[in-house]
């Protein structure tokens, strides 16, 4: 029941979560890249939950919960950043530059 | 009813209890002198009187039985290797247990007056105390491990003692000469006793000396290495040559220490190990003459050298070396007995003769002290004259004086003679016994000159210590000079211990000490001589005491020496006896400054700056350093690379489990 089209599509959509935390610069960017990878983690849940039980879309409530929590936050944070640095081009943010 | 044998752990453990009294009292209460008197002077008697009942008890209880063994726990129990630590009392112990008790409290008491006045009482009571402890340790040690403890345990209170007064380098230096040259011999000892393992598979003195005839070959290399091996241990802690240097030095210690660890009963113990394990030497043919040629050399070489020293305890010293050399010559010719003889009477006349000397140092030393003086109270040159205000030690000293050059009537006299005569007959079996015969006989001559020169020149002649402190001079105290005469009537009454064959009444301590001998004897060819020989033998020992103390008498001019800060230095002869044949000086160039060079140069600049810290310590800080930057390089603060070595990593974890 078009689990392979489901899984190609959350695979591409993960992909291009990780391809744009490698390559942008931008922190809100990076931010809505990370947002893009769970929700391709959701999609795969719930493509294979149909054949495995009800667990997987249960998981996916939890995602949820854990990214609306992480969007609060890490928001909260950029623009706390921004204020203190007027950028949030991340090539100027290396604090822990060891 | 339990035997009162069994009560010599109590001989061993009083002295052991003094040292522990008497070290709490050096830390707490240091002023405190009359207690550390009571108590150091107390386990010592007391340990004496428990030593005599228990000898005699032996004697009574085991006649003719083996020697009795008391094993209290075990030590070592590794594999076949079994040491327990246990005692043994029969027939050799006993006559060491009786002189290191009995001498050692009388140079208790007179240590009592000897260091009253010296801040370190207690301190130096409780090493006292420890040594006895340890001496006895040895001496009743059942197996050559126990024994072993007892041997490091009193050299490492002999190199206390020798640095007592510390704050002088040049006592430290000389606690520290003794103690390394022991452990050359010390080396010896433990190789010997691996060796004896290997070979018997027990340490026990009981198993060694049953299995030791069926385990060796009489004569083989194995024997003849384990007793070398023993045997460099004696002539370390006997000061034996090469060894001897460091027992002259041995002087640096308080003049009691000298009397009690480097005259009367430690530098003994080589001795005693030799006659202890008389089976093993007298299999050995070679290491026995090995012994014999090194003990008369050191006789005659330490002989010649005292003739010329002028410190008093140096001639006295050096002459402990040479009469060791007499007892290693008796041992080391089968006369095992006769070597122990000699060991008794020589604790009891040359234990006189320090003790005399330091009470004459004391003396003086007080002398000096009450009119501002810093000139050397030990130099004989500085004397001269003293009989007239020490008559009670005069007369002791001169009591051991015609002990040691032989007499006749007094104890030196016999037992010097029995080594001499052992040698003599057996001199039927190769010329090499006449040769060390003819040493002993000379090195005998020079005795008698030596310690004659010694008695001119500080009793006698003119007074040269100075107008004002010939106020100060007096008899010692009665705590000093009371034991000087109990140790005089030994002097006198030891020789009856062990007359020679002519005469009535002999050989009771060859009775005495023939279970233990006889282990040995059987192997040695049997030697005798004819009683006109032997009379032969006696008068001429007599006419070269007697040529030895006239002849000091008739060529040394006492009038003629000034004191030691107005004479001149010695030349020709003199000078190289003097400086001991520069001995000091070439162990010192061939073998302390090659080491030091090597330490220094080599073992420190290359190998341990070089190499250890090098390419070990500093090394490693290198390599971390270097991992450390290699981390820096991952941790660049920018986050997106942090990421893509995450998924690199994940990717790479993926691929695995996939795989």
């Amino acid at each position: 029941m078009l689990l392979g089209p489901a899984l190609a599509v959350s695979a591409i959509l993960f992909s291009i979560g990780v391809a744009g935390v490698l390559l942008r610069r931008n922190a809100i960017i990076i931010f809505m890249c990370v947002e893009l990878m769970l929700n391709a983690v959701n999609l795969t849940f719930i493509a294979l939950a149909q054949q495995l039980g009800p667990e997987g879309q249960v998981f996916v409530f939890f995602v949820m919960a854990v990214a609306a929590a992480e969007a609060a936050v890490g928001l909260a944070i950029i623009i706390a950043i921004y204020r203190h640095r007027q950028t949030l081009d991340l090539q100027y943010i290396n604090l822990l530059r060891g | 009813m339990p035997a009162i044998v069994e009560w010599v752990w109590l001989v061993v453990m009083l002295p052991f209890g003094g040292f522990l009294a008497n070290g709490w009292i050096s830390f707490f209460r240091p002023n405190d002198k009359r207690a550390v008197s009571i108590i150091g002077v107390g386990v010592l008697a007391g340990a004496f009187l428990v030593a005599v009942a228990v000898v005699l008890g032996a004697a009574r209880e085991t006649v003719e039985a083996a020697p009795a063994v008391f094993t209290y726990w075990s030590w070592m129990p590794v594999g076949t290797l079994q040491v327990d630590v246990a005692f043994q009392v029969d027939h050799l112990s006993s006559v060491m247990l009786l002189v290191v008790t009995g001498v050692g409290a009388l140079i208790h008491v007179f240590s009592v007056g000897y260091m009253r006045a010296d801040p370190g009482y207690a301190r130096y009571f409780a090493y006292l105390n420890l040594f006895v402890f340890f001496m006895l340790v040895l001496v009743l040690g059942a197996s050559f491990p126990v024994m072993f403890v007892g041997w490091e345990g009193v050299g490492l209170c002999s190199y206390l003692l020798i640095g007592f007064w510390f704050s002088e380098k040049a006592n430290a230096d000389a606690g520290k000469k003794a103690f390394i040259m022991n452990r050359i011999g010390d080396f010896g000892f433990l190789v010997a006793m691996f060796m004896i393992y290997r070979s018997i598979g027990s340490l026990s003195f009981q198993n060694v000396f049953e299995q030791a005839p069926t385990a060796f070959a009489v004569g083989g290399s194995a024997i003849t290495w384990i007793t070398l091996a023993l045997f460099l241990g004696c002539a370390g802690k006997s000061a034996q040559i090469p060894l001897y240097t460091w027992l002259p030095d041995a002087m640096a210690g308080p003049t009691p220490v000298s009397a009690l660890i480097h005259a009367a009963t430690m530098v003994t113990a080589g001795v005693y190990l030799v006659a202890r394990t008389n089976v093993l030497f007298a299999m050995a043919p070679i290491s026995s003459a090995v012994v014999a040629g090194v003990g008369a050399l050191t006789a005659l070489f330490a002989a010649t050298i005292a003739v010329k020293q002028w410190d008093i305890k140096k001639v006295l010293a050096y002459s402990t070396v040479s009469q060791l050399g007499y007892m290693f010559l008796g041992v080391g010719i089968g006369a095992y007995t006769a070597g122990m003889f000699h060991l008794v009477t020589h604790a009891f006349f040359k234990a006189l003769l320090f003790l005399g000397s330091g009470s004459v140092i004391h003396v003086l030393h007080h002398a000096y002290h009450e009119t501002h003086r810093h000139d050397d109270a030990q130099d004989m040159r500085n004397m001269g004259g003293l009989v007239r205000f020490m008559p009670w030690t005069a007369g002791v000293m001169w009591i051991a004086t015609l002990a040691i050059a032989g007499i006749p009537g007094l104890s030196g006299f016999f037992s010097k003679d029995e080594i001499l005569a052992a040698t003599f007959a057996r001199g039927g079996e190769a010329p090499f016994f006449y040769l060390l015969w003819v040493i002993g006989t000379i090195a005998a001559l020079l005795t008698a000159f030596y310690m004659t020169r010694l008695m001119i020149y500080t009793f006698h002649g003119s007074n040269r210590t100075g107008e004002k402190e010939c106020d100060h001079l007096h008899e010692a105290p009665w705590i000093m000079t009371g034991p000087l005469v109990v140790l005089a009537a030994g002097t006198v009454l030891a020789g009856a211990l062990n007359l020679p064959e002519i005469l009535p009444a002999h050989g009771w301590l060859e009775h005495w000490l023939e279970p233990v001998t006889e282990l040995g004897t059987r192997y040695l060819p049997e030697a005798s001589l004819a009683p006109g020989t032997e009379w032969a033998l006696l008068g001429l020992a007599t006419a070269v005491a007697a040529v030895g103390i006239i002849g000091a008498w008739r060529l040394l001019h006492p009038e003629a020496l000034v004191p030691a800060r107005e004479a001149p230095p010695e030349t020709g002869l003199g000078k190289l006896l003097y400086r001991k044949y520069y001995v000091d000086e070439i162990y010192d160039a061939a073998v302390v400054r090659p080491l030091v060079w090597l330490s220094e140069k080599v073992l420190w600049r290359e190998i341990d700056q070089g190499v250890i810290d090098g390419a070990g310590v500093t090394g490693v800080t290198r390599l971390a350093r270097w991992l450390g930057h290699l981390g820096t390089w991952f941790q660049n603060g920018y986050v997106g690379r942090y990421v893509l070595w995450f998924v690199v990593a994940v990717i790479l974890v993926v691929w695995e489990i996939r795989r």
